[in-house]
């Protein structure tokens, strides 16, 4: 019990910092603005097919996951915190406080960038098999936030962060991306849940594979 | 006086290939007292943050017990306090909303009802408490990191260049501590000024034994 409660207390500290400082925030929602306003500009009145908006879709999530989610362990080595945050977490509460933070984040920023298709593409981002959609979402967040939170724990520690996490990144997350984007295209597409399944079995497995390797590995990464 | 026992055999560090320190040997328990001195870039820190459990040495055991029962190194935060000038607290919060969050999340240890205050009294930094640490003059920082040692009651305090930013208010507060600290627990003190020096039954000088 007192892993979870240090736990959740971890998780509302970095909450409560990220409401006062806006670290992650600032740098996500600018991203998902900029990057949505510059598919409208392209397409102009163009109606892009359900592939093309799904794999755009993501492409947004993508690049923006890949601005914020890192600034969760950056921004205590920048801060110089992570010594007192050894003090006085274990390595597994440090893990998952911050993996269940960037899970947080990465699903309001699913939120956001779906609210902004449904607004500026009203006519062709019509989701007609609603829980396709909303099991791709959900696992989608914590399958980058799996990969995410664990490539962010090691990038933190180098020196040359900004280009060094979208390079890690990209190869271990091109899986969940097509995965993801095949999964979305159902969704636009109004096929059948059952047409899915298989695409939220890979989602699963994807999801504990990276969780179980993060969290053997954690100890190794965060420790000098 | 605390049943905490810390022992260190033939500890080395090296970093790149680069030897640090070498073999490193000594058994403290509750009233002893060590002071780390050696020149610049000898390792006084380094070897500070591997007796918090903050770093893995190269060779050598690190070993702690506590009640007679040994303790893994996951627990050993628990036991300890550390002032240290590469610890950092949080600007964007106050220094009470630092140490409630940082005692809320190392849970393990409950405090008593009332501890925060007491501490941050101790201190001198109660009428300060609700501003953003970001507020705060260097002084005050090494106040409120003394604060977020002292408020679990630790039973190893490690203290690196003690009295770093501190007016003369400051330096007696640490002393007060010190002295506290010595009666019943263990006390390890990292530091090149000759008074601190004075302040620990034990020396080890970086590059010698005990």
């Amino acid at each position: 019990m007192s892993a979870i409660s240090s736990t959740l207390a971890l998780i509302r500290k970095d909450v409560h910092s990220e409401l006062r400082t806006r670290y992650a925030l600032n740098a996500l929602l600018m991203f998902v603005v900029t990057a949505v306003s510059t598919i409208v500009f392209a397409l102009r009145s163009d109606q892009p097919t359900s592939s093309v908006l799904s794999g755009l879709y993501w492409v947004v999530v993508f690049f923006t996951a890949m601005s914020g989610l890192s600034r969760t362990f950056v921004s205590e080595e920048e801060r110089g915190t992570t010594m007192t945050l050894q003090l006085v977490a274990t390595p597994s509460t440090v893990y998952f406080a911050k993996l269940l933070f960037n899970t947080a984040l990465t699903f309001a920023l699913t939120i956001a960038v779906t609210i902004l298709y449904m607004t500026v593409f009203s006519n062709a981002f019509v989701i007609k098999t609603m829980s396709i959609f909303i099991g791709t979402v959900v696992l989608g967040s914590l399958g980058f936030a799996s990969a995410s939170t664990i490539i962010a724990a090691i990038v933190a520690k180098a020196n040359t962060r900004g280009t060094l996490y979208p390079v890690l990144s990209f190869p271990i997350l091109i899986v969940l991306l097509m995965t993801v984007m095949g999964a979305t295209t159902k969704a636009l597409d109004g096929e059948e849940l059952s047409s899915a399944l298989g695409d939220f079995q890979i989602l699963v497995g994807y999801i504990l594979a990276m969780t179980g390797g993060s969290y053997l590995l954690f100890d190794y990464v965060w420790k000098d | 006086m605390t049943s905490m026992r810390l022992s260190l055999s033939n500890v080395s560090k090296e970093f790149n290939r680069r030897s640090i320190f070498r073999d490193v040997s000594f058994t403290l328990g509750g009233g002893d007292s060590l002071v780390i001195t050696g020149r610049n870039g000898s390792g006084k820190s380094t070897l500070v943050k591997i007796i918090c459990g903050l770093l893995t040495p190269t060779r050598g055991t690190i070993t702690y017990s506590f009640e007679g029962k040994s303790i893994e190194h996951d627990n050993v935060r628990n036991h300890i306090g550390l002032v240290s000038p590469y610890l950092q607290l949080y600007d964007e919060f106050s220094g009470l909303e630092n140490l409630e969050l940082l005692s809320q999340i190392r849970s393990d240890r409950v405090l008593e009802k009332g501890r925060i205050e007491e501490v941050l009294n101790d201190v001198g930094l109660w009428e300060r408490r609700r501003d953003f640490l970001r507020t705060y003059s260097s002084g005050m920082r090494q106040r409120l990191k003394y604060a977020f040692a002292l408020v679990h009651k630790p039973d190893i305090l490690v203290l690196d260049e003690p009295t770093s930013n501190l007016d003369a208010d400051g330096v007696e507060m640490v002393n007060r501590r010190v002295t506290e600290q010595k009666q019943d627990s263990i006390l390890i003190v990292a530091t090149n000024d000759a008074e601190e020096s004075t302040w620990c039954a034990k020396k080890i000088e970086l590059g010698g034994k005990v």
